[in-house]
């Protein structure tokens, strides 16, 4: 679905992100993870083109997107940004139909998928004539997602959709959106600082290190089979949390074996140690 | 105009002037700010874009912001003559800085993440800086088109300067005729315009800027609505266009006896006296009030039309000394009357030009004249007494107490100290009442009505002819203050309308009737 090749940016002649290849199948979520300035939010912004590539490739269903209008082309990709960058002088229904007006649905469509989108998000129907300023971050969070989701795009590019959010939130925010049946079918991308989000929401993941992968593949690879030292001590920290949750013991993982015979104990203890 | 008038009987009476030079004050602001803003929007946005212009672009407008207005107005008179066109472009000139910087910082406030955001979603360039930036920058951009406008209600009262009209032509008129009735009556409206418009652009800025889409296109309609209330004064083909200063205007010597006695009738615009000469030179205008000893006569190359009806009250200068010096030196009188009848109009003005426009010492100037009348005598050695000659702060009175003193120290005995540029009327007739000075050269005219200021009654009882307004100050003043008017000069520097050399002679234009006769003709 989406497949980059030999990817390169140089900023002030250094390289940002270089010599990137990755391929992302559809129905599948790609995590981009790394420290800041590891090239990953560069990478996202070329595969949209906010930013222009030096070299490489980025190919759609087959199809350079370099040859493409980029205003066309967004338009059919869904954009999340980490502080939202909801309109200030839009309503949330405003916001919302940003992308529909753009592709010229009429107002019936836009009102029904709209109120949908609302209803799915948790978010309350009245909330819709607010403007943003009046929301909660959780609630900016989810009317960023759901601007993104209304043309029902089939590509989601998320850049540290919860970063702005407290931890709790945050983890709230992300199980309900891991439950999500708007997202199970969308091809994601998406890029965070966060292990733990990333191992949760990743099909595959991306290790990037100052503009180069450092490794490239499922959550069970990095972790079991980390191709360097790097990938190792990065992962360190949460090594065994992750462990527990991706060793498999028959049906069950082992981390909710654990749950079941601690009742929560243990389990709150590995919660905070990992969180 | 009465004294005793307060000012809302002055507008009440002068209230179809007023409303017309109200609109046209609305028109000059509300036409400047349409072209401002059509330029300095674009361009802050412009330089909102590539950011490297800003600095340039900004400089540029500021220092067009440091140009005295006067001098602006000036500046413009050779490419659009006189009129609303050089206001116009000077208060647009004025408004571009605060429209500008506005935008700019406007469209550079807006949080990148939200342009982030729109680009993301596949907003065109135009539709982010029509749908998201211009919206979010509104009020800042709201609040330099404010604040251009309130500087530019207050910088059009200079347009009465140069013939474009507004609620100048009442200020400056009421500045130079001391009528505070005639200030108030132009700068309490020009205030309220300021403020009241103010208030108008602030419910602007408050509005949403996308909601009101129609009411914010049909704004510039409304602006054009505004200025067809305008009427412009310029000059239409073939008739001929008077530009009088304010004071003249407001004068019963001036403008209203003209009407009254000439009954003259031409299109009359209002302009300042530091631009008539030039406007009248360059041809924009063709009649113009002036004094007519005035060099710029000679440098612009003008004559003046005679005042066969004598409208105008005679102006001839002639010394003022203190009775007390005079007895003490006899001698005195004799030497200063020697200038007695040898300066008339057209040397005075000739002198006047010497030192104005080819900006010769005012000494050189005097020798030479002396000399050219075989006056000029090598000093005498003093010690018989001091003499303190005074005079008010311009050219010809410069010129007048350097020959009164190269006369005194060649023909006489007597020690000569020049107190020069003793300011205004007053201040020179006060230092010779308080014995600072001893003599000064002073005008009839301006002893009659500025210092003598007799009652109505009185002033109209006196022949408006030059011997009957001598003897009448001579005798004022040597009753009330013990100072003598010595034999008068000879020049006559009254009022005079002026018009430029060929056309009077063309048209055979010499003296105002022949002006109104020709008028009339036409």
């Amino acid at each position: 679905m989406i497949k980059v090749e030999n990817l390169s940016k140089k900023f002030d002649g250094k390289f940002a992100v270089e010599r990137i290849n990755f391929e992302v199948a559809e129905g599948e979520t790609l995590v981009l993870l790394g420290t800041s300035g590891c090239g990953k939010t560069t990478t996202l912004r070329m595969i949209n083109r906010l930013i222009e590539p030096d070299s490489g490739e980025v190919y759609i269903d087959g199809k350079n997107v370099a040859g493409q209008q980029p205003e066309l082309m967004r338009r059919h990709m869904g954009y999340v940004l980490q502080n939202h960058g909801l309109f200030p002088h839009y309503t949330v229904l405003e916001n919302m139909s940003v992308v529909p007006k753009l592709l010229n649905w009429d107002k019936e469509k836009i009102r029904s998928r709209s109120m949908e989108l609302l209803d799915k998000l948790k978010l309350d129907r009245t909330l819709g004539k607010q403007y943003p300023s009046a929301l909660s971050g959780g609630q900016q969070q989810r009317v960023g997602l759901a601007r993104a989701l209304m043309a029902d795009p089939p590509i989601l590019l998320m850049d540290e959709p919860f970063g702005a959010l407290d931890n709790i939130t945050r983890a709230d925010i992300r199980r309900e959106f891991t439950e999500l049946d708007e997202l199970v079918k969308k091809t994601i991308i998406l890029v965070t600082h966060d292990i733990q989000e990333a191992f949760e929401m990743g099909n595959k993941i991306c290790l990037m290190d100052k503009g180069q992968v450092m490794q490239y593949g499922t959550p069970e690879e990095l972790l079991f089979k980390p191709q360097s030292s790097f990938v190792a001590s990065f992962l360190r920290e949460h090594k065994l949390l992750l462990e527990l949750k991706f060793l498999k013991m028959g049906k069950h993982t082992a981390w909710d074996l654990l749950g079941q015979l601690e009742r929560g104990k243990l389990r709150e203890i590995l919660l905070t140690s990992g969180e | 105009m009465e004294e005793s008038q307060s000012l809302g009987q002055f507008m009440v009476q002068q209230s179809g002037k007023l409303m017309s030079q109200t609109l046209t004050h609305i028109s000059l602001t509300l036409l400047s700010m349409m072209f401002a803003i059509t330029i300095a929007v674009p361009l802050g946005i412009w330089i909102a874009r590539k950011r490297r212009f800003s600095v340039p672009v900004l400089g540029f407008a500021g220092i067009l912001q440091t140009i005295p207005s006067i001098a602006l107005l000036g500046i413009m008179i050779p490419f659009l003559g006189i009129g609303p066109k050089p206001a116009i472009l000077a208060l647009f000139l004025y408004a571009l800085l605060p429209v500008i910087r506005n935008t700019y910082t406007g469209i550079t406030g807006v949080d990148p993440v939200v342009i982030d955001a729109a680009k993301g979603m596949g907003m065109s360039n135009w539709q982010i800086l029509i749908k998201v930036e211009l919206p979010l920058a509104f009020p800042v951009l709201m609040a330099g088109i404010r604040t251009a406008t309130v500087i530019n209600v207050g910088v059009a009262t200079l347009a009465a300067y140069i013939a474009a009209g507004g609620l100048g032509e009442f200020i400056f008129g009421g500045i130079a005729l001391n009528n505070s009735n005639m200030i108030l009556a132009g700068a309490v409206p020009a205030a309220l315009l300021a403020v009241v418009l103010d208030f108008l652009l602030s419910r602007v800025q408050r509005l949403s800027l996308r909601r009101v889409r129609i009411a914010y296109l049909l704004l510039p309609f409304m602006f054009v609505l505004f200025c067809s209330f305008y009427f412009l004064p310029t000059k239409i083909g073939g008739r001929m266009l008077a530009g009088f200063t304010p004071e003249f205007m407001g004068r019963q010597d001036g403008y209203l006896g003209l009407k009254e006695v000439y009954k003259l009738k031409m299109e009359t615009v209002v302009i300042s006296d530091a631009v008539k000469y030039k406007a009248a030179y360059e041809g924009k205008l063709d009649v113009i009030d002036g004094y007519s000893t005035d060099g710029r006569l000679k440098a612009f190359d003008l004559i003046t039309l005679e005042d066969d009806q004598h409208i105008f009250p005679p102006y001839y200068a002639a010394p003022v000394v203190r009775q007390d010096v005079l007895k003490k030196h006899p001698v005195l009188e004799i030497v200063l009357n020697k200038l007695s009848g040898l300066l008339d109009d057209e040397e005075m003005t000739r002198l006047n030009y010497n030192v104005d426009k080819l900006k010769q010492s005012p000494e050189k100037v005097a020798a030479d004249f002396l000399s050219a009348h075989h006056l000029l005598q090598p000093a005498l050695p003093g010690g018989e007494g001091l003499i303190r000659i005074g005079s008010k702060v311009f050219g010809e009175q410069y010129i007048l107490a350097q020959i009164y003193k190269l006369l005194i120290r060649g023909y006489s005995h007597l020690d000569v100290e020049t107190k020069t540029g003793l300011g205004g009327t007053q201040i020179c007739f006060d230092a010779l009442k308080n014995n600072q000075i001893d003599l000064y050269p002073e005008y009839t005219g301006t002893g009659l009505l500025v210092i003598l200021h007799p009652s109505l009654s009185v002033l109209n009882g006196i022949p408006k002819d030059k011997d009957a307004v001598f003897s009448y100050v001579k005798k004022e003043f040597s009753r009330q203050f013990n100072l003598t008017w010595l034999k008068p000069i000879g020049f006559n520097n009254s009022y005079a309308l002026m018009m430029r050399r060929k056309q009077a002679a063309d048209l055979n234009i010499k003296s105002i009737t022949d002006l109104v006769h020709y008028i009339k003709e036409n």
